[in-house]
């Protein structure tokens, strides 16, 4: 027996659907219990940092603002990678991490764009300018609304997985468009300030705030989608059931 | 509009939408378990449950 297949033997042995529920019905009390916790630090940080010089109290929007932005691009990273598994292994759990992502990204992408537009206005005097960075975040909450339509358009969850997986693969080409569209076109958007080669830009007294409020919103993140990953494979075990109870009456 | 409200405005707005989401979740998990109760009541099982007896 190959390296190869013993790694892929251990790999799915441990996507086990069955075994997937008990390890994360064990995790997720000391998740939610880690997010609700740092969540609540981040939230004081926040508000007890100073206000902006130039903004003033309004860059208490940026530390919801940023992160949620930050999640709605790891939302659809953890969905890309997910697809790979579908692709390659086609293994019926890496679709069931893409599909119950979907609605969280979405509401990340939706928090960020919103949360923006109420942060543009009082800077900007705008609520909205088709600039590289709005444009190309709004695009990728069109892309979570589509991928939401195209699973929902499927009864059958199988039959939609391979379409969706692909669809996200070519989808992910707007996550680095988006990361670099400060760079690559003049925008009213800010450039990098924390994600920078040459290290943030920003005071220590905001910059940590925003770091321990990204964090909460990983965790939220990680919480929510392992509850949605269980209540989905629940779903598809119904599905089964039921498919087998008329099965077994039209014999 | 003074600043404090769009400040108020983006953290009402994200907590309303967060906690939809976690309630959302919550209740098509409790959804599903009953389902899942009824059928297994029904005497339906799955059938690695069949072969396996395992009850999870």
């Amino acid at each position: 027996m190959s390296d190869t297949t013993i790694s892929q033997g251990w790999f799915t042995g441990l996507a086990n659907p069955t075994r997937f529920l008990a390890l994360s019905g064990r995790i997720l009390p000391y998740l939610a219990v880690a997010s609700v916790l740092v969540l609540a630090v981040g939230l004081y940080m926040s508000f007890a940092a100073p206000a902006d010089y130039q903004q003033g109290i309004t860059v208490q929007i940026m530390y919801i603002h940023v992160p949620a932005a930050w999640l709605a691009m790891m939302c659809y990273s953890v969905m890309a990678i997910a697809s790979v598994g579908t692709l390659v292994w086609r293994h019926p759990l890496a679709d069931v991490a893409a599909k119950s992502a979907l609605p969280i990204g979405a509401a990340f992408t939706f928090l960020s764009l919103l949360t923006g537009s109420l942060w543009g206005r009082p800077m900007w005097g705008t609520w909205w300018v088709w600039d590289a960075r709005l444009t190309s975040v709004f695009v990728l909450f069109l892309m979570y609304l589509g991928l939401i339509a195209l699973h929902k358009a499927m009864d059958d969850p199988s039959r939609a997985a391979r379409p969706a997986a692909v669809l996200t693969l070519v989808g992910f080409i707007n996550i680095p468009i988006i990361k670099f569209s400060v760079d690559w076109w003049n925008t009213l958007h800010q450039p990098a300030s924390v994600m920078r080669l040459d290290g943030p830009t920003i005071d220590p007294s905001m910059l940590y705030p925003l770091l321990v409020m990204g964090l909460a919103y990983t965790l939220v993140f990680f919480t929510l989608h392992l509850m949605a990953m269980r209540n989905e494979i629940w779903r598809r075990r119904v599905r089964a059931m039921r498919r087998q109870a008329a099965q077994s009456i039209g014999r | 509009m003074s600043h404090e409200s769009f400040v108020f405005l983006s953290y009402a707005a994200t907590a309303v939408t967060l906690v939809g989401v976690l309630v959302s979740i919550l209740l098509d998990g409790r959804a599903r378990k009953r389902e899942l109760a009824e059928l297994e009541a029904q005497g339906i099982r799955r059938r690695s449950q069949t072969a396996t007896g395992s009850s999870q």
